[in-house]
């Protein structure tokens, strides 16, 4: 059996050590906001947060993660009346297309933000190039993303400030 | 395998196979009586077949059409409630379901008879008769671009505008006024000199009584309110938390899940399965043999052979089942096969011109090379490409007493019912499709390959199932992008003007005008000779003009550089007799500024085509260094006529260039063995974050008729970037992708005849 803290609710799993975190979250837990793209950690459709930092859900085995904190999509707005400020510019800048790869992409930028309040282009880059879109939403990402920065900075939010932000989600 | 057939469809040998004959009456009176049943919830009142309206004054329009990220169900809403002078504030959406008296009668009209008007007094008729065509057809496509040009144009505007009249009609019966004293604003009736002002919502009732115009009075677009300005897309909230539906989003009580495989040699056939190590996985449920599976749809024909499902209580212990087994497959003698065979005979067949049709015939071609001062000649080759759509194919199923249910997401709701339905046995009615939000479409989810399998698998475990393929079966199963090659010969006279274009290339589809040229070449002879293969094609996002858009483009810029000229002045020289297309490729030169001098090791190229009613003009700016594409810069110019949501049309064309530069980079499936060598992300790549341009789009609406969005933007940037590639390094680049030609040659001449 493991154990698994999942946006801040304890959840008793009773599955095969092997199976990866994505299919535990999507079967057995009904959280279907995180997708599978690959199985191989090639897209980063299945990106969720442990303990704070993106993994890919689909590469990860249960075993890995016992007792651990996991935080998906549906738990990273602070409250069910609230956005995550990335989820707001994302809605700003029309980002999503077909929407499957969202979920990882923003996930993925959480936690770009979390760690680097400003990015640059090639923080950006760094962070961002294991998701793919095939929709191909590239500069809307990147453009959200410096939405977001620039009300973090206008906020006057310090890089640990947005990491509290982005527990308050867990 | 089965050719793709929607041209077929396009062909006029479907009306006159259908026997359908304008004037014959079938004039269907208001739809919405019949339809109510199926479509209207409490207190919502179905006015017309495509508008609802609630007793809180919500307007919802219903859309038959697939959201594959297109934005098509906000664009459509937006064309509704435009003509219906609706509070968009007020406006939902909704799909329509998956049922025949929805099948798209406007896109058949669209693709039938194309920019025609039929008088008013036959309109209905026309409408009622290609309602039964479409619906005999199971006609409910989203693809070819066509939602807004035909849908929207001919189907949801009416809708709105046809809505608003019977409103008003109601509103002057009550009110027992003149129906021209009565305006409408706002989702509200007011009749002024009376002082009265009602919502929609008190007259929904007593308009949907009576019967709609066909040809109500459509608004110029000077009177748009609604069209052509900037909303938000309905779809996209639910996409930012993880709410959105997809179809492996659905959760069914009892539901087991299963994952699948096809003979990796296509045409492929079960010689048996070994599956005792798979059952003995924990959470392994049965494995199951299927029958070979096709479809006789108009637009998603295929056959293929059998398959093996693992069912089990879980993905994970499915693929670990279906890794577990050993198959046996007959290759049907098609394991010697390999991309360079494939090639080779498109070589020969080329060469040989046995049995070449031509597309287009102008003057004579061989005149103008024997006067020739200079004759230029060039082989193209693009390979076969996977759609890689990001939601991997799946389906759930529920198949007992006679019935099926499945939840999909698809391109033609109409066509899998069917489809589903024959696989089955049953009978079209006893199957109920749930079309969901599609990760993506690009042309594969047109086939319903993936839909049936879940259904036989459904039907054999009794109890609703989740078929899920794994992304090694999505890449290794598809239909394809077809691989083509397409020979050139040009002729310049003295002053380097071209004076023929010769053309063949291998295997036509679809768009048949896709390998034509805008330019003013007056010897002209473009044709193609056939030699099929046994990989199974179908449409890919842009269908043929992905790869003549790359040809022709890159060819006219051969033309251009042998002729000593600028390869955007030399374009604009030859399309005097075409202002729109000039007009387009200039302000993408302007906006680029072409002709600024660029760094050392950078380069610029353009390209120019014209698809589904849409004229798209790129120029990309691109560095090379040490054989190391990056591309810096897209300009794009689009003129789709007029763009009813502008930010959805920038959106796409920035999708579509990304599509496309993730082919034109990377894309190639190679055939060895008979079967696909690539299996996922490693090793049939895309474009990322870090290697994505600038896309600059800039939009006229230069007023022609409206043409598509989702797949113009996709044919040229190719061509740009290969031209740009020329320009840095002086190779000229003429097999796709680009990734290989540093590897592959190396050399000046990055192509088959250099």
């Amino acid at each position: 059996m493991a154990v698994l803290i999942v946006n801040g609710t304890r959840a008793e799993i009773e599955v095969d050590p092997s199976t990866p975190l994505l299919w535990v979250l999507r079967e057995k837990l009904a959280l279907t906001g995180t997708k599978f793209g690959c199985g191989i950690a090639q897209c980063g459709a299945c990106t969720v947060h442990l303990n704070g930092s993106p993994i890919r859900s689909c590469s990860t085995p249960i075993s890995a993660v016992d007792g651990k904190e996991i935080t998906t999509i549906e738990g990273l707005a602070p409250s069910a009346t609230e956005l995550h400020p990335l989820q707001t510019a994302w809605i700003e800048h029309q980002v999503p297309q077909c929407g499957y790869c969202q979920s990882g992409q923003l996930m993925s930028a959480a936690a770009l933000l979390a760690n680097n309040p400003n990015p640059n282009d090639a923080d950006i880059d760094s962070a961002m190039k294991g998701n793919i879109c095939r929709c191909g939403m590239y500069g809307r990402i990147r453009q959200a993303i410096k939405t977001t920065a620039s009300y973090y900075e206008v906020a006057g939010v310090s890089a640990a400030a947005t990491e509290s932000l982005e527990v308050s989600g867990e | 395998m089965n050719k793709w057939t929607r041209r077929a469809f396009l062909s006029t040998g479907v009306i006159a196979g259908t026997g359908l004959v304008v004037g014959v009456a079938m004039r269907p009176g208001n739809r919405a009586q019949d339809l109510k049943g199926l479509v209207a919830g409490d207190g919502e009142t179905l006015v017309h077949a495509y508008v609802k309206i609630d007793a809180d004054n919500i307007v919802t329009a219903i859309i038959p059409h697939s959201e594959m990220g297109q934005g098509i169900h906000t664009s459509l809403a937006q064309m509704v409630a435009d003509e219906l002078d609706a509070d968009w504030d007020l406006v939902r959406v909704e799909e329509a379901p998956a049922i025949g008296e929805y099948a798209n009668y406007a896109v058949g009209k669209g693709f039938l008879f194309p920019g025609a008007k039929f008088p008013n007094i036959i309109a209905p008729s026309v409408d009622g008769t290609l309602m039964r065509v479409a619906d005999a057809l199971n006609l409910q496509i989203t693809g070819g671009s066509g939602s807004i040009r035909f849908t929207g144009q001919l189907g949801s505007r009416v809708a709105g505008a046809a809505t608003k009249q019977l409103l008003v009609q109601a509103a002057a019966q009550e009110w027992q006024v003149p129906e021209s004293e009565i305006k409408t604003e706002k989702s509200h009736l007011i009749h002024t000199s009376s002082s009265r002002r009602e919502p929609y919502s008190a007259f929904a009732v007593a308009a949907s009584m009576m019967k709609p115009s066909y040809t109500p009075t459509l608004k110029t677009s000077d009177q748009f309110e609604i069209m052509g300005k900037h909303v938000e897309r309905f779809d996209i909230p639910s996409k930012v938390d993880g709410t959105a539906q997809f179809a492996s989003d659905v959760r069914l009580p009892n539901m087991l899940y299963a994952t699948v495989t096809r003979s990796p040699v296509f045409g492929g056939s079960l010689i048996g399965t070994k599956d005792q190590a798979a059952r003995a996985i924990e959470g392994v449920v049965d494995v199951v043999e299927l029958p070979p599976i096709q479809s006789g749809d108009m637009i998603g024909a295929f056959a293929a052979g059998e398959s093996v499902a693992v069912i089990a209580e879980g993905y994970w212990p499915a693929i670990q089942g279906l890794k577990a087994l050993e198959i046996e497959w007959d290759n049907a003698g098609n394991d010697s096969i390999s991309s360079e065979k494939i090639f080779a005979r498109f070589d020969d067949a080329i060469t040989s011109g046995q049995g070449r049709e031509t597309d287009s015939v102008v003057g004579n071609a061989e005149d103008g090379f024997e006067n020739a001062t200079k004759v230029i000649t060039a082989d193209y080759r693009v390979p076969y490409l996977a759609h890689t759509c990001m939601e991997p194919l799946n389906a759930t199923a529920e198949v007992k007493d006679g019935r099926c249910e499945i939840w999909v997401g698809c391109q033609n709701p109409l066509g899998f019912r069917q489809a589903v339905a024959d696989a089955l046995g049953f009978d079209t009615e006893n199957v109920t499709l749930h079309n969901q939000f599609m990760g993506g479409g690009f042309g594969r989810k047109s086939r319903p390959d993936y839909a049936i399998q879940a259904a036989l698998v459904a039907q054999h475990a009794g109890r609703p199932v989740q078929l899920i393929w794994s992304r090694e079966e999505d890449v290794r199963q598809d239909f394809y992008r077809p691989a083509v090659q397409s020979r050139f010969r040009a002729a310049l006279d003295n002053d380097g003007n071209p004076v023929a274009w010769e053309n063949t290339y291998v295997d036509k589809n679809e768009p048949i005008e896709a390998p034509l040229i805008p330019y003013a070449i007056p010897a002209q002879n473009i044709g193609y000779v056939s030699s099929p293969t046994h990989v199974p094609f179908g449409a890919w996002r842009s269908v043929d003009h992905s790869q003549h858009g790359f040809f022709t483009e890159s060819f006219i810029d051969e033309v251009a550089v042998a002729a000593g000229k600028d390869p955007y002045q030399y374009r604009a020289s030859l399309l005097k007799e075409h202002p729109r297309h000039l007009a387009v490729l200039k302000k993408a030169a302007d906006e680029a500024q072409w002709g600024r001098p660029l760094g050392e090791g950078k380069g610029r190229g353009i390209s120019l085509q014209e698809s589904f009613g849409t004229l798209v003009a790129q120029v990309v700016e691109a560095t090379v260094v040490d054989g190391e594409i990056s591309v810096d810069r897209v300009v794009a110019v689009v003129d789709a006529g007029f763009a009813i949501s502008p930010d959805g049309i920038t959106a796409q064309v920035e999708s579509a260039i990304i599509y496309g530069l993730t082919a034109a980079l990377y894309g190639e499936i190679t055939i060895e063995n008979g079967a696909v060598v690539q299996s996922n992300f490693h090793d049939y790549e895309s474009v990322r974050m870090d290697k994505a341009p600038l896309i600059e789009t800039h939009i006229i609406n230069s007023g022609n008729a409206i043409g598509g969005a989702g797949e113009p933007g996709t044919p040229g940037i190719a061509p740009a970037l290969a031209n740009a590639v020329f320009d840095a390094t002086g190779i000229r680049v003429r097999n796709l992708p680009l990734n290989q030609f540093n590897l592959r040659f190396g050399v000046e001449e990055a192509g088959l005849t250099g």
